[in-house]
């Protein structure tokens, strides 16, 4: 059984709506990513799988429905939500941010996490005592990722953490998200506009066009596909 | 020489309960990253709560601890009914300001209501007693505000720096959508926050009431003193509340002794200090200056 399982999910804001029923699954320990353009509903897919914003439809965690429920319910099943622009909490020093991230946890192994996301990460090392929101975007990245496995999620939920960053900045969180990700064993559902990158990542993937899913497939077929390498990969 | 010495003591007096409104400020600040209008009336209807604890019998220092909780709940429920209904104050800034000056009149409205329209006497926390070193009078009272507002910042600073409460309040007042995201239930903390600044603010009135007598305007003058001084010190600053607190209660207790001028218009020089440091230095002198990268 799938780790995550959402059918028919339709959410959006006020009268607009953005998801026309799509449906996802994410396995335990899988790679998973969503691609789209702006405005397909990438975001608002995360949002309603973390609890942010009411959605009809179905969303299963761990054989849990979870339609209904608060954020930090979400949070305490085992999601973990990292938002577009990093939602860095500036004016805390970096390892504020990561003794907030602890905030549900109530065993005594806190600091120990702190210092191995430190080895993972050591330029959060080097910064601990700086303000958040000082750092360059890729520190901060790095930080919102550590900040959100601090709460020791089963899934990651990573909202395009190529915004804004150089690539090579970008290659090297990728990076290290993927080793954290073999280390702790937590899944990841990626949403990118940045095909490359996210399909090279990933091991599944979805194409999101105008709040349904257009595509669906292994990463590596995908990035074959002649569609879909028209219209994200630009070539 | 002697005449400044006692002015300045005075205006210590003063600012040191200027500091304790302007800690309140602070508080709401920190947690919701705006000015709350109410908060001298909720420092004027939590005396009253004090004052009513007293006139049955129980001695001062009780009914000022009495006062405290009375003010806490009364601040934590009209954060629940008034202030939480319109949503994130992140979100709705103009909203909820306009509602801290709905619940300033509401708040006044029913103080009169329920305590009436006459001024009433209040006893000084620490007597009528003074000491007189060189020539200076310092009474008890003045002495005791600077040692109260010291233990107060000394408990915030805890608070914020040393809990994770207090983190998780300085948290929610920097980003309250990341804050929730990792499970921090931002409105209990909003609440919690309404509830500490209206409990300081009690402080603050027990020390203005003797004085001034307690009425439903007992803390308006001290509320503008209060901006000044945490205008001053920056919005963000326990001590710069305190140091702002200072200035401004030394200004308005200095000045008009050189200055007559400034005797028929004691206001003036704490809206001269808001209009001046929001000219040269808008954070304040231990504000923290927005810098952000992305």
């Amino acid at each position: 059984m799938s780790l995550l399982s959402v059918r028919g999910l339709r959410a959006g804001y006020g009268l607009v709506e953005v998801l026309f029923g799509i449906d996802l699954e994410v396995d335990e320990g899988e790679l998973v990513v969503v691609l789209g353009s702006n405005g397909a509903g990438k975001t608002t897919t995360l949002r309603a799988v973390s609890g942010m914003i009411e959605a009809q439809g179905e969303i299963l965690f761990d054989g849990q429905r979870m339609n209904g429920k608060r954020p930090d319910q979400f949070l305490a099943a085992g999601i973990a939500h990292v938002p577009q622009g990093r939602g860095t909490i500036t004016d805390l020093t970096v390892e504020e941010n990561l003794r907030i991230g602890a905030w549900t946890r109530k065993d005594g192994e806190v600091a120990a996490d702190i210092d191995r996301w430190y080895e993972t990460f050591p330029r959060l090392g080097e910064r601990r005592e700086q303000l958040a929101g000082s750092m360059s975007g890729g520190e901060q990245q790095m930080l919102a990722i550590a900040r959100a496995f601090m709460s020791r999620p089963r899934l990651l939920l990573l909202d395009e953490p190529s915004l804004g960053l150089a690539p090579l900045v970008t290659a090297e969180v990728v990076d290290r998200l993927r080793s954290v990700t073999a280390e702790t064993g937590a899944a990841v559902l990626l949403v990118e506009q940045n095909a490359d990158l996210a399909l090279g990542f990933a091991g599944r993937a979805y194409v999101l066009e105008a709040g349904t899913i257009a595509l669906s497939g292994a990463a590596a077929d995908l990035k074959g596909d002649e569609q879909v390498r028209r219209a994200y990969l630009g070539f | 020489m002697n005449n400044f010495l006692q002015v300045l003591v005075v205006g210590i007096g003063d600012g040191a309960v200027y500091a304790m409104l302007g800690l309140g400020l602070v508080v709401i600040y920190r947690s919701t990253g705006l000015l709350n209008f109410a908060q001298g009336e909720l420092a004027m209807f939590s005396t009253f709560i004090t004052w009513t604890i007293w006139e049955v019998g129980v001695p001062l220092p009780l009914a000022v601890l009495g006062g405290m909780v009375g003010g806490f709940l009364v601040g934590a429920l009209l954060h629940q009914v008034a202030v939480r209904p319109l949503g994130d104050p992140h979100l709705r800034p103009l909203a909820t300001v306009i509602v801290t000056i709905g619940l300033f009149l509401a708040v006044n409205g029913a103080a009169q209501l329920i305590w009436g329209t006459l001024d009433k006497d209040f006893p000084k926390l620490f007597g009528e007693g003074q000491i007189t070193l060189g020539g200076v009078a310092i009474a008890w009272q003045k002495i005791g505000a600077v040692l109260v507002l010291a233990l107060m910042v000394l408990g915030f600073w805890f608070l914020f720096q040393r809990t994770k409460i207090g983190l998780a309040m300085r948290a929610v007042a920097s980003n309250s959508e990341s804050s929730a995201l990792v499970g921090v239930p931002v409105p209990r903390l909003l609440m919690l926050g309404w509830g500490l600044a209206a409990a300081v603010g009690t402080v603050a009135g027990v020390f203005t009431a003797p004085g001034l007598g307690l009425g439903s305007n007992l803390m308006q003058l001290t509320l503008i003193f209060g901006f000044a001084a945490i205008t001053l010190g920056g919005f963000d600053s326990p001590l710069g509340a305190v140091v702002g607190g200072m200035v401004v209660g030394i200004m308005t207790s200095v000045l008009p002794q050189y200055l007559p001028i400034f005797s028929k218009m004691r206001l003036a020089p704490a809206f001269l200090l808001i209009l001046l440091v929001l000219l040269f230095r808008p954070q304040g002198l231990f504000g923290r200056k927005q810098v952000e990268r992305v």
